[in-house]
C-alpha cells in the first residue's frame, strides 16, 4: 500500500533530525495557524499564491531564498561544530548524519537559495527595466515558482521522512548507485532536483522571450540595463543547460529505478560520463548564478556613484563571452582523471580565459566610481565589498585552472574556500545588494540602513574569518567532507573558520532584525516618489510599490538610462516632463492557481515516486493531467483594469513626483 | 618554467606571513613532482598579485578619495567612456592570462602524472587499488602487498597503477604531489619520488561514503636498504592475498589499521581492472534489498 515506506522511515531514534524535523513542522504549523486564525488566508490566496505578477512572484522567490538560507546556513554550523569538536574525536554527528548535512547544505545553497534568489530579482526587476507589465508567460512564470517551491519541500520532508543524500551536493555514481546508496537519499535529491529544474527551465523560456520579444518602444538591445543583459545571458544558459542537468539525472534514476547501466560498475557502465555530463551542466551553472548579480552590482555601483555605467559596450561584450565561453570549461572539474597535458592544458587555458571578460568588468566598475559622487549606502558596501572579495576569489579561481595547480589542490578545502568565495562573496552578495537595493521599490518603504550595515559588516569579516583559514587548510592536504580527523596542525585553522561562522550568523541575526525593524516603523519609511536612490533606468519612474501594470502608459525610450535623463530636463526646467497622457483601460492576465495545483501534485508525485508508491505516482499525473485540460480550457485569460483606476493610481504618483521636483532647489 | 625568481621569492615571502609558517603540506615538497608543482603554484600567484593587489588598492581607494562628502573630489557624472581605458582594461587581464595560460599548457605537459620521472634508478612499481574503506598496495615485483600504508625507497621513482574496487576514490600524498583518481573498472598512471625519508601523510581526496575520512594512510620514505628490509620481513609473515582473501576485502570497513601480506596472487590487480573480481559489496542493506535510513546500520570496524 505504501510502496518502502514505513514507520521506521521516521528517526525516532535520532535526536538531532527529529528535533530539527520537529522544528521545521512546528513552525510551519504555527505560521498556518496564525494566517487562518488571523484571516488572512483568502487575501494571500488571492493576492500572491495565485498571483501571475511578476512582482509578487519575484518577492515570493526571495522569500523561499531567505527561508532556504537558514536552512542551509544552519547545516553550515552543524559542519563547522562538528569538524570542531572532531579533532581526534568521533564529534556528535555520526557519518551517516553528517554527510547527509554537507549533502543537504550544497543542494540547498545552490539550488534552493542562490538560485531562487537570483531569479527572485530577475523577476522583480527585468520587466520593470524594460518598461513592460509583466513577462512573455504570466501562469508559467507562477509554474516555475511554486515547482522550486515543490523541489525546496521535498528536500526538507526528507530530514523527517527518511533521509537525504548522503553523497555530496552532486551525487557522483558509482556511489549514488543503488549498490552504494540503497537508501531513498539520493532519490529525494533526485526528485527534488527534477521538480525544480523543470521549474528553472520553464522561467529560462519565459525570460529569453520576455527580454528578446517584449521591450518597451525604442528599447533597443544596446539600450537595455546591463541587468537585463545579464539577466538574458543567464537565461540562455538555463536554456542550454538544464537540459544537460535534467537528462543526466534522469539516466541516473533510469539506474536506480529500472536497473539501467548509465553509471553503475558492472554491465558496461561509465561513472566518468556523470562526471562529463553534469559539469557540462554545473560550470554554466556557476555563471547563471553569477551573471545576474554582476547585473545587479552595475546597476547599483553606477546609481550611487551618481554617474553612468563605465564603457557600457564593453560590459555587454563581457557578458555575452562569459556567456559561451562557460560551456568550454567543464573538464577543470576533474583535471585529477588523468586526461593528459594536451586535454588539461586546453581545458585550463580555456577556464582561465573566462578571467579576461572578468576582469574587464572589475575594470569598469572602478571606472564608474572614478569621478563619481559615491554615497555608501548598504547596497553600494555590498558593491565595494564584492569587488575586492571577488578579485581574491577569482585569482585562486585561476591558479586551480591551472592544472598542474589543481594537481595538488584538487578537492581540498582550497577548492571549497574558492567556491564560498566567489557564491559567498559574488552572489550571495550581489543578492543582498540587490535585495536592499529593490526592497523600497517593492513595498513602498526603505530598509533600516544602520542594521543593514552591521549586517554587511558582520557578513563580510566573517566571510572572511570563516573562509580565508580553509585555503590555509587546502595547503595544508586537508580535503573536504572530513567527518573526522587527526591531523594537529589543521585544528586551530578549523577552529577560527568555526568563529568566522558565528560572525556570519550575526549578519543574519542583524538582517532579521533589519527587516523587523523596518517593517515595524514603515509609515516613517514611506517613500511616496518610487525613486528613492536617485536611479537611472525605468524601474524608477513607476510608483513604489509599481500598479499591477507597471507603467500606465509604456514609457518610450530614447536613451541608454531614459529615466536619468527625464529627470535631468525636468530639474532643467522644474516641472514634469511629460504631460499627463490620455489614460485607457489595460488587460492584465488573470491570477490563476494553476502553478500551485500543480506543484502540490509534483510534491504528491515526487514524494510517491521516492518511496515507490505506485497508485499514488498515477494519481499524481492524473490530477497534473487534469490541472493542465483545466488550465487549456480556460475562457477568460484576463481581466482589464478601468481607465479611471489607471488613472487615479498614475495621478497620484505624478503627484508625489511634482512635490518632490518642487521641493528640490531650482535650478 | 620559471618566470620569475624575484617575484617567485617575493610572493614566497608574503605566503609565509599569511600562512604564518611555510610548513604547510602543498608547499613542503618532499619530491620533484611536488617541487614542481609549489613552483607553479608561487609563479602563477606571484604574476596574479602583480594585479590583483593594485586591482584592490584602487577599488578602496576610488571607494574612499570619490565619496560624496569629499569636496575635494572632482565629480565628473559624463565621464562613462575613453578608448584608451577600454584598451587598458582588455589588455591587462589578457596579458596576465597570456602568461598564465603559458605556464599551465607547459606544466601541464611537464607535470603529467602519467609522465614517468627521469631517474637514473628502476622505478619500484606498486599497484594501489582503493576499497570501502581503505587502501590495498599491491607490490609485484617483491610480490607482497600491504593495506592503508605504503614504504617506499628515497630516492626512487615511483610507478604507480591505481584503479578502485568499488566508488571513485582520490590517491593523495600532499607532499609527494599529484593526486589521481581511483576508477572502478579503469587505470590510472601515477608518477611520484620522494627525495626526503620521513612519514607523509597520505589520504582519499574524493568523499566515497561513511568510512572516507578514515581512508589515510601513511608514506613511509626510507633508505633503499631499509626499504629492502622491511620487503624481507614482509615477505616472511602474514596472509596470501588471493582470490578468498581480495573477496574479504570487498566488504566495508572502516579505520582499518595497516597490515600486509606474505605474497600475492599473480595478475590480481588486473583482473581487478579487467572486471573479472566482483566490485565493493556496498552496505548490507543493498544485498537484503531494504531501504530507510534506521536500515542502515554500518558494518563495523
Amino acid at each position: 500500500m505504501f510502496g518502502k515506506l514505513t514507520w521506521a522511515a521516521i528517526p525516532f531514534d535520532q535526536p538531532i533530525p527529529l528535533a530539527a524535523g520537529a522544528l521545521v513542522v512546528f513552525g510551519i504549523a504555527a505560521v498556518v495557524i496564525w494566517v487562518v486564525a488571523k484571516g488572512y488566508l483568502p487575501y494571500l490566496w488571492r493576492e500572491w499564491i495565485t498571483s501571475t505578477d511578476h512582482k509578487r512572484i519575484g518577492v515570493m522567490y526571495c522569500l523561499l531564498a531567505a527561508v532556504m538560507l537558514l536552512r542551509g546556513f544552519i547545516d553550515a554550523l552543524m559542519m563547522r561544530s562538528q569538524q570542531a569538536l572532531a579533532f581526534h574525536a568521533a564529534g556528535y554527528l555520526p557519518p551517516e548524519h553528517y554527510d547527509q548535512i554537507f549533502s543537504a547544505h550544497g543542494t540547498i545553497m545552490i539550488f534552493f537559495v542562490a538560485m531562487p534568489f537570483v531569479i527572485g530579482l530577475m523577476n522583480f526587476a527585468v520587466p520593470l527595466q524594460l518598461g513592460v507589465r509583466d513577462v512573455a508567460f504570466p501562469t508559467w512564470n507562477s509554474v516555475s515558482f511554486w515547482l522550486t517551491a515543490a523541489g525546496a519541500l521535498l528536500v526538507n520532508v526528507s530530514l523527517v521522512v527518511g533521509e537525504f543524500a548522503r553523497t555530496g551536493w552532486l551525487p557522483y555514481p558509482p556511489l549514488s548507485e543503488l549498490a552504494y546508496s540503497p537508501g531513498v537519499g539520493v532519490d529525494y535529491y533526485l526528485w527534488a532536483i527534477q521538480i525544480s529544474g523543470i521549474g528553472t527551465l520553464i522561467t529560462g523560456i519565459n525570460f529569453v522571450t520576455t527580454i528578446l520579444k517584449m521591450r518597451a518602444p525604442g528599447m533597443t538591445y544596446m539600450r537595455m540595463p546591463i541587468f537585463c543583459w545579464t539577466a538574458l545571458a543567464a537565461n540562455l544558459l538555463i536554456v542550454a543547460a538544464f537540459p544537460i542537468l535534467t537528462a543526466t539525472l534522469a539516466m541516473l534514476l533510469l539506474d536506480r529505478y529500472v536497473g539501467f547501466h548509465f553509471f553503475t560498475n558492472e554491465a558496461g557502465g561509465n561513472a566518468m560520463m556523470f562526471m562529463n555530463l553534469i559539469w557540462a551542466w554545473g560550470h554554466p551553472e556557476v555563471y547563471i548564478l553569477i551573471l545576474p548579480a554582476f547585473g545587479v552590482f552595475s546597476e547599483v555601483v553606477a546609481t550611487f556613484s551618481g554617474k553612468p555605467l563605465f564603457d557600457r559596450r564593453s560590459m555587454i561584450v563581457a557578458t555575452m563571452a562569459i556567456c559561451i565561453l562557460s560551456f568550454s570549461v567543464w573538464l577543470h572539474h576533474f583535471f585529477t582523471m588523468g586526461a593528459g597535458g594536451d586535454v588539461n592544458g586546453f581545458f585550463g587555458i580555456a577556464s582561465m580565459v573566462i578571467a579576461v571578460p572578468t576582469g574587464v568588468k572589475i575594470f569598469n566598475w572602478l571606472f564608474t566610481m572614478y569621478g563619481g559622487r559615491i554615497r555608501f549606502t548598504s547596497a553600494m558596501l555590498w558593491a565595494v565589498g564584492f569587488m575586492v572579495t571577488f578579485v581574491i576569489g577569482g585569482m585562486t579561481g585561476v591558479l586551480l585552472a591551472s592544472p598542474a595547480v589543481d594537481f595538488v589542490l584538487h578537492n581540498s578545502l582550497f577548492l571549497v574556500a574558492h567556491f564560498h568565495n566567489v557564491i559567498i562573496g559574488g552572489v550571495l552578495f550581489g543578492a543582498f545588494a540587490g535585495y536592499t537595493f529593490w526592497f523600497p521599490k517593492a513595498f513602498g518603504f526603505t530598509l533600516d540602513e544602520r542594521l543593514g550595515k552591521a549586517a554587511f559588516w558582520c557578513w563580510l569579516i566573517g566571510f572572511y574569518v570563516a573562509f580565508m583559514p580553509l585555503y590555509v587548510l587546502g595547503f595544508e592536504g586537508m580535503t573536504r567532507r572530513m567527518q573526522h580527523y587527526d591531523r594537529p596542525e589543521w585544528y586551530p585553522w578549523v577552529m577560527v573558520a568555526g568563529v568566522g561562522a558565528l560572525l556570519i550568523l550575526c549578519g543574519i541575526g542583524f538582517q532579521i532584525a533589519q527587516l523587523w525593524v523596518s517593517v515595524r516603523s514603515r509609515d516613517r519609511r514611506l517613500e511616496p516618489t518610487g525613486d528613492p536612490w536617485d536611479g537611472r533606468s525605468l524601474e524608477w519612474a513607476t510608483a513604489s510599490p509599481p500598479p499591477a501594470f507597471n507603467f500606465a502608459v509604456l514609457p518610450a525610450v530614447t536613451s541608454e538610462e531614459p529615466y536619468w535623463d527625464v529627470k535631468q530636463r525636468a530639474r532643467a526646467t522644474h516641472q514634469l516632463v511629460t504631460p499627463e497622457p490620455q489614460y485607457a483601460a489595460i488587460e492584465m492576465p488573470r491570477h490563476s492557481p494553476t502553478g500551485f495545483v500543480t506543484a502540490f501534485l509534483a510534491t504528491v508525485t515526487g514524494f510517491a515516486l521516492i518511496w515507490q508508491i505506485w497508485w499514488l505516482v498515477v494519481l499524481g499525473l492524473l490530477g497534473a493531467y487534469a490541472t493542465f485540460v483545466v488550465f487549456a480550457w480556460r475562457d477568460v485569460h484576463e481581466i482589464e483594469i478601468p481607465a479611471e483606476e489607471v488613472a487615479r493610481i498614475d495621478r497620484a504618483n505624478r503627484a508625489a513626483r511634482a512635490a518632490a521636483l518642487m521641493a528640490e532647489a531650482p535650478p | 618554467m620559471r618566470v620569475d625568481g624575484s617575484v617567485a621569492r617575493c610572493s614566497l615571502l608574503l605566503l609565509s606571513l599569511s600562512l604564518a609558517a611555510c610548513q604547510t603540506a602543498v608547499l613542503s615538497p618532499a619530491g620533484p613532482v611536488s617541487e614542481g608543482e609549489r613552483i607553479v603554484l608561487l609563479d602563477s600567484l606571484a604574476i596574479m598579485l602583480a594585479v590583483g593587489i593594485p586591482t584592490i588598492v584602487f577599488i578602496l581607494v576610488f571607494a574612499f578619495w570619490f565619496r560624496a562628502s569629499n569636496t575635494r573630489a572632482r565629480y565628473r557624472p559624463d565621464f562613462a567612456y575613453s578608448g584608451r581605458l577600454e584598451l587598458l582594461v582588455w589588455s591587462i587581464p589578457a596579458l596576465v592570462i597570456f602568461f598564465l595560460g603559458g605556464i599551465a599548457w607547459i606544466s601541464a605537459h611537464l607535470l603529467d602524472p602519467a609522465e614517468p620521472l627521469k631517474s637514473k634508478a628502476a622505478p619500484l612499481e606498486v599497484e594501489v587499488v582503493s576499497l570501502d574503506w581503505k587502501w590495498l598496495f599491491i607490490y609485484p615485483q617483491q610480490n607482497l602487498a600491504s593495506v592503508n600504508r605504503l614504504v617506499v625507497p628515497v630516492g626512487v621513482p615511483l610507478n604507480l597503477k591505481i584503479t578502485s574496487a568499488s566508488v571513485f576514490n582520490v590517491f593523495f600524498v600532499p607532499q609527494l604531489g599529484s593526486e589521481i583518481y581511483a576508477m572502478y573498472g579503469m587505470t590510472s598512471r601515477l608518477n611520484l619520488q620522494a627525495d626526503r625519508p620521513g612519514v607523509y601523510m597520505g589520504l582519499s581526496a574524493h568523499f566515497s561514503g561513511d568510512g572516507f575520512p578514515g581512508m589515510s594512510f601513511d608514506v613511509d620514505a626510507v633508505a633503499p636498504r631499509e626499504f629492502a628490509d622491511w620487503a624481507a620481513a614482509a615477505g616472511a609473515g602474514g596472509q596470501v592475498l588471493d582470490e578468498a582473501a581480495y573477496r574479504g576485502l570487498l566488504r566495508q570497513t572502516q579505520n582499518v589499521t595497516p597490515f600486509t601480506y606474505r605474497s600475492v596472487s599473480p595478475g590480481l590487480f588486473d583482473r581487478v581492472v579487467r572486471q573479472e573480481l566482483p566490485p565493493g559489496e556496498g552496505p548490507p542493506s543493498a544485498r537484503s534489498g531494504a531501504g530507510g535510513s534506521t536500515v542502515l546500520a554500518l558494518a563495523g570496524n
